[in-house]
């Protein structure tokens, strides 16, 4: 009996490691093509052919916010789970700089110095809906959203660090941040929703039949050269190498003679720059919506695990995969299951692949 | 017998213990005077705004408890509470209203009458609302541990973000599902137990005992849990998992146990909130006040402490209600516009503040969770000459 039972316990255990070994090698190529086919299907599709493409600008936004993300939880180890309202607070300093509007006593009071008061800074150029002013306001909106990622970095992260404190706790930190920052936007600009530039923008036909906005070019543009930047900042250069080195290993990056505060410091500065221009862009394509920060969190969650966390190649692909299946989802069920979708495709990743596509090993 | 060192209570207080006694009597100042003030000192005005307040208090409390459960023991990140609160609550209303009416109002169930099968004792006052209350529960635990499968095995922050999910998934659904649970609009006229036997005016006297009662009977059940050999291996697992595994403890199976529990726990006080409210909608069930609010009761409370839990649903709520009561007073019109907003930055401001400051809350952890044990340490405190009854059982300070 005692050998019936080894061999039967024996020959378990191999049937298990056998479906672990299946499991990781057929996975992985198998969610590729799943996600191929559907990409395919949903662009060849005439139904859904103008959803895909909307779902590639909205992947672009989503490629951003989750490259950011995905920067800080690679490196500082922990989910921000600021950084949807962070975006979206990014999105209303470059509002606020560009327009000057705050909310009064009654309705809005107008500083005199907008930057839309500018000779000709909101003239659009080559068929925008907006002018220079905005560039330049979303860049005053990067210099302060870093200064306050970096305020906030030393105020709380930094103490917590210090402390070397869980990484849950790190999170909720992070909640308590997201949830001033939500405030600040309520107290400064109230709840309702905001856009850069008001009236409707006429959309330009391409071939297949789809018709596309000028502002949505310009955000699939921004992404992919944001895209590219970020990826020749961490492959080409030192300050890259040596991040690469504290998500690989904070404690080796650090007996190497790599400063890690300096490191965590132009991570957020990075990060900060991402998620400002995420949040403007947010608002070209849709508006500028106080509520929209934690739940926007969800499908940026979901493209930077997709894509493994750490790599922001991996966020690119994941974010398009999120954008697109949110919208073509569209076709299919209501409109109001698009964050339905995102967790669906969360869940589905986190059972059959943790460590994302790209298989990154624990 | 002697080895077992019981440290002797210090001479001298320390700033520690006076700080939290000194915050919540500020509070419970500001809460009673408050409104007392407002009323033009009336008594009964004041007292029955505060029977309102203990009772949504003990609400939250069960929520607190809950999530003291899943984060302050097992350790487990749920950041997708109002997916719990939802489910509670709309379970709870199924089970106790009566049939839908389709033109107005289209749910599922609507079993209130049928559930009120035990003739003669006025079950229809009573019956379908114990069911409807474990039915919260258990459907909640059902999907705590649906969730729990893919999630609890990898990082603990990817629990937090499935549940965020979760949460946002079942919103949708309740709102977007019409003849679920009537859409947007939610559900109204939820019955409420024992209505028929009191006036209405006096009837929040009387919900407020069952509240308090629920949240109690809570209370005392998670206590016994927590100090028994179950509640240890759920400390332990938090505070190390790998040493726990190696003991031979199935971690996964433990943490989804906690989960689960704590799960249970918000499906009951989200029935009980129901059948207070007399209605649930779905703007009642968003991250801000279905999540983060207990998040916030929690931290300052001390998880990991059952007492602090329900202390902290005591003072967010009582900071709560201060808010609202400032705004009826003749403040500026730039600041009383904002006042819900500001007192929403307080309070995510509070969380990192209390991380930093003072990250065990008001009431720390015990350092001790064992029934045996404490019985022991009062035996040898108070030697069995000592008459038995009325010692209270005192943690000695650290």
């Amino acid at each position: 009996m005692a050998t019936l039972e080894a061999a039967y316990g024996r020959l378990r255990d191999q049937l298990r490691d056998l479906r672990r070994v299946a499991g990781h090698v057929i996975a992985g190529p198998a969610l590729w093509v799943l996600f191929a086919v559907l990409a395919v299907y949903s662009a060849v599709n005439p139904d859904t052919r103008q959803l895909f493409v909307v779902g590639v600008v909205v992947g672009s936004i989503y490629a951003l916010g989750s490259m950011g993300l995905t920067l800080t939880y690679g490196i500082l180890k922990f989910g921000n789970f600021a950084h949807g309202d962070m975006m979206m607070l990014g999105g209303y300093f470059a509002f606020f700089a560009l327009t000057g509007q705050i909310l009064g006593e009654r309705g809005d009071i107008e500083a005199s110095w907008g930057l839309d008061s500018l000779p000709a800074a909101t003239d659009g150029i080559a068929g925008l809906s907006f002018g220079y002013g905005l560039i330049i306001a979303t860049v005053v909106a990067v210099a302060a959203m870093s200064a306050l990622s970096l305020g906030i970095d030393r105020a709380v992260y930094r103490t917590l660090r210090r402390r070397k404190s869980g990484i849950v706790i790190f999170s909720i930190a992070s909640l308590g941040v997201a949830i001033a920052a939500r405030s600040v936007i309520l107290i400064f600009w109230g709840p309702d929703p905001r856009v850069f530039v008001s009236g409707i923008h006429p959309a330009k036909s391409l071939p297949f039949d789809i018709t596309l906005k000028a502002d949505q070019m310009f955000i699939l543009g921004a992404a992919v050269t944001l895209t590219i930047l970020v990826s020749l900042l961490l492959y080409r250069t030192k300050l890259g190498k040596a991040m690469r080195a504290m998500s690989d290993n904070p404690d080796l990056a650090r007996i190497s003679g790599i400063n890690t505060e300096r490191i965590i410091r132009w991570t957020w500065i990075i990060g900060s720059t991402l998620v400002a221009i995420a949040g403007v862009l947010l608002a070209l394509q849709s508006q500028l919506n106080p509520q929209l920060g934690f739940v926007i969190l969800l499908p940026l969650f979901a493209s930077a695990i997709l894509g493994g966390v750490g790599s922001p190649a991996g966020a690119l692909v994941g974010a398009m995969i999120v954008g697109i299946s949110q919208e073509v989802s569209i076709d299919y069920f209501a409109p109001g299951y698009k964050p339905g979708v995102a967790f669906v495709i969360l869940i589905f990743i986190l059972l059959l692949r943790p460590n994302g596509l790209f298989g990154a090993k624990a | 017998m002697s080895k077992l060192a019981i440290p002797q209570r210090m001479g001298a207080l320390k700033a520690n213990q006076v700080a939290t006694p000194l915050v919540v009597l500020a509070m419970t100042a500001a809460v009673v005077i408050m409104p007392a003030e407002r009323s033009g000192w009336d008594v009964g005005g004041t007292v029955s705004f505060l029977a309102v307040f203990a009772t949504t208090v003990a609400i939250f409390g069960i929520f607190t408890l809950g999530l003291n459960v899943q984060w302050g023991y097992a350790g487990v990140f749920n950041f997708g509470v109002a997916a719990f609160f939802l489910v509670g609550a709309y379970t709870a209303a199924v089970f106790t209203k009566g049939p839908a009416e389709p033109p107005f109002e289209r749910y599922v169930g609507g079993l209130g009458d049928k559930l009120a099968f035990i003739p003669f004792v006025d079950s229809d006052q009573w019956l379908p609302f114990l069911i409807g209350t474990l039915a919260a529960g258990a459907f909640c635990g059902v999907l705590a541990f649906l969730l729990s499968i893919p999630t609890l095995r990898l990082r603990e922050d990817y629990l937090a973000i499935a549940t965020i999910g979760i949460a946002e998934l079942v919103r949708n659904v309740s709102v977007e599902e019409r003849g679920l649970v009537n859409s947007s609009k939610g559900l109204v006229g939820i019955p409420r137990p024992f209505s028929d036997y009191f006036d209405p005016g006096d009837y929040k006297y009387v919900y407020l005992g069952i509240a308090v009662g629920v949240l109690l009977l809570l209370f005392l059940l998670v206590e016994r849990g927590i100090r028994s050999p179950w509640g240890r291996v759920l400390r332990a697992l938090r505070e190390d998992e790998l040493a726990t595994e190696a003991s031979g403890k199935n971690v996964f199976a433990f943490k989804a146990q906690g989960f689960v529990l704590g799960a249970v726990i918000m499906g009951v006080g989200g029935s009980v909130y129901a059948y207070e409210q007399g209605a649930a909608s779905p703007d009642t069930f968003t991250h801000f006040f279905g999540t983060f609010i207990f998040w916030a009761m929690l931290i300052v409370g001390g998880s990991g402490n059952n007492r602090g839990a329900i202390l902290g649903a005591y003072m967010v709520w009582g900071f709560w209600i201060i808010a609202q009561q400032l705004q009826g007073y003749d403040l500026p019109e730039v600041f009383k516009n904002r006042i819900f907003f500001i007192r929403d930055f307080i309070l995510g401001s509070l969380i990192v503040i209390v991380l930093l400051l003072r990250p065990q809350g008001l009431l720390r952890e015990e350092r001790r969770v064992s029934i045996s044990v404490e019985r022991r340490v009062r035996k040898l405190r108070h030697p069995p000459r000592a008459p038995p009854a009325g010692q209270p059982a005192e943690s000695p300070p650290d």
